[in-house]
């Protein structure tokens, strides 16, 4: 079983995002970088198929700075086999539409019979890039996944994906473009041999010009903010359990509006 | 030529009210640029809809309802949508960022050479630009977005934009179009909706959620809260619950769960991560009951009440019900 699973480094969840003072992105001192967490159930899921079929290759796929070295090195340590590291300043912070491209060029220069991404990343939030990516390489896509199970033959998959208020199950030939979505897997952590091993691992190192890219700009960004400041309201402290529920939800019909 | 383009989300036969909320967002944005708005609608109910859509002031809606659109299919659907695009050069094309938009429009976009400005809460023109404000980190800053050319496709988050009534004519114009089977998709071979009405997070008008402090599974306090809101209420967590296996992923509020904005956010024993409070910090109304008075969740809170909350939730329900009982 070969899968593709195409990675993201962004800050730490625990990150408390500030705006430069030009409002031009944010300030990324002192920002501690992890794998993208829906990328990690990916990773998990991909070293899962391979171990249960025997046989197969898991290739790490990411585009960013230098730093996203360590990602790619984390995701080896967990077993995957080898990296491609995209670094170019055209891509780095590009939009979904270039790093879609950007990730289908390298694709189309690896086997794969399942290309992983997550679902979003949770920095920009976008949640574009696979879908873009299966349409690029003329797959189909089955996003929002929390459960894979590939046939035999592995002509074929069976999916259950997350919809409002439910699930579905669907059936797709692979090779196919699987987004993963919380619920999936549970990560494995990188063991000490692992990290070892992973030191001598290969990754590949590719600029634009490498992949046959010339990307042009979809979106731009501009005006970035804080969200407006929130402030705490009345707290009610010491009052019998009865008499604080009557005082919040009267003020709720009365004050606030909303019930 | 419309000016503005929203497609019309129908999910199992029932029109959704995000096709309202763009419907009404494209409507503005249609008479700003001095033009027309039209909506899309596909699937074997897609005429019923129209009237619809044309009270939220629609001018004219494309109907499309090929056999193979019977049903949701991300590539039969972003075929069509793309044909309808390339067919009628709207400037702006409006999506939901629903799980549908979210399937649905970065494939669309793809086909027609662009990305999509997703999950915005809010729009404004720059004469024909569209400017899309958007959160990104879940929440944790904002950005303005555009596109670099045409068309404009931005998705918007449920249950952020007004829906204002507008009545227009609503005309409706069928559109021939048989989706290109010989591209892969994957096939349904199940949909497993819950039939109890339970709406879902990212679209409920009121979240009731526990957390840690819920000490176990038994969240039935919580649920008969949101069973006296009403259908328009249901039930959330925090990663902590989640992670102990309380409840399900898919109930999780917060960075790595969903980002929600609720009119009435009720934060039961949930103490107030900076990833929990990114992800319903922008909730109209936030409740926090909590036994700890230094709890983070309290600075966000608009009323806060400190006290156990298998004490304070039984109340709180019992007064509400008297309340709405009225």
């Amino acid at each position: 079983m070969k899968s593709l699973v195409c990675l993201k480094q962004v800050p730490d969840t625990e990150t408390q995002i500030k705006v430069n003072p030009q409002g031009t992105g944010i300030v990324t001192d002192g920002i501690k970088y992890v794998i993208n967490p829906y990328d990690e159930f990916s990773v998990e899921e991909a070293l899962r198929l391979k171990e249960k079929f025997k046989a197969g290759e898991v290739v790490i796929l990411s585009i960013g700075p230098d730093r996203g070295t360590e990602a790619i090195r984390t995701a080896l340590a967990m077993g995957a086999d080898r990296g491609i590291h995209v670094n170019d300043a055209q891509l780095n912070e590009a939009d979904p539409y270039v790093i879609a491209q950007a990730l289908a060029a390298a694709a189309s220069k690896v086997e794969y019979d399942i290309i992983f991404c997550g679902h979003r990343a949770i920095d920009d939030d976008f949640g574009e890039a696979g879908a873009m990516l299966a349409e690029m390489l003329n797959l189909p896509q089955v996003t929002l996944v929390t459960k894979v199970e590939v046939s035999d033959d592995k002509k074929s998959a069976t999916l259950e994906r997350e919809v409002e208020g439910g699930k579905e199950i669907v059936e797709v030939s692979l090779p196919c473009v699987i987004t993963s979505q919380k619920g999936l897997n549970e990560p494995r952590y990188a063991s000490l041999p692992g990290i070892m091993k992973a030191k001598k691992k290969p990754i590949d190192k590719k600029t634009a010009a490498d992949l046959g890219i010339n990307p042009e700009p979809k979106l731009v960004a501009q005006n970035f903010s804080m969200p407006p400041e929130r402030q705490a309201g009345k707290k009610y402290e010491g009052l019998e359990p009865a008499e604080a529920a009557k005082t919040v939800v009267t003020a709720l019909r009365a004050e606030a509006k909303v019930i | 030529m419309p000016n503005v383009l929203i497609y019309g989300e129908i999910k199992a036969g029932k029109i959704k009210k995000t096709a309202f909320e763009l419907a009404s967002e494209g409507r503005k944005l249609a008479d700003a640029m001095g033009g027309e708005l039209a909506a899309v609608l596909m699937g074997p109910q897609a005429e019923q809809f129209a009237p619809d859509l044309a009270r939220y002031g629609a001018d004219v809606v494309y109907v499309l309802q090929a056999p193979e659109l019977e049903s949701y299919n991300s590539e039969y659907y972003a075929q069509a949508l793309a044909h309808v695009v390339k067919e009628k050069g709207p400037e702006v094309v409006l999506v939901s960022h629903s799980m549908q938009g979210k399937d649905l429009a970065p494939r669309t976009a793809a086909k027609l050479g662009t990305a999509v400005v997703a999950d915005c809460i809010s729009f404004e023109l720059d004469g024909t630009k569209l400017i899309g404000k958007r959160p990104m980190y879940a929440g944790k800053c904002f950005a303005k977005w555009s596109c670099t050319s045409s068309p404009q496709i931005a998705s918007a988050r449920p249950n952020v934009l007004e829906t204002v009534e507008n009545p227009k004519a609503g005309t409706v114009e069928k559109i021939d179009f048989a989706p290109d089977t010989s591209r892969p998709t994957y096939r349904t071979k199940e949909l497993n909706l819950d039939t109890s009405g339970k709406v879902d997070l990212t679209e409920a008008e009121i979240i009731v959620s526990g957390g840690r402090g819920m000490g176990g599974d038994d969240y039935s306090l919580l649920e008969e809260m949101a069973s006296i809101f009403g259908p328009t209420a249901t039930v959330g967590a925090s990663r902590a619950a989640v992670d102990a296996g309380w409840r399900p992923h898919s109930d999780q509020v917060g960075q790595t769960g969903k980002t929600v904005t609720p009119n009435l956010y009720v934060a039961c024993g949930i103490s107030g991560s900076i990833q929990h409070l990114a992800g319903m910090g922008s909730s109209k109304v936030i409740v926090a009951i909590n036994k700890d008075p230094e709890a983070p969740i309290f600075t966000k809170a608009d009323y806060g009440i400190v006290g156990d909350l298998f004490k304070v939730v039984p109340e709180f329900n019992k007064e509400l019900k008297a309340l709405l009982a009225e």
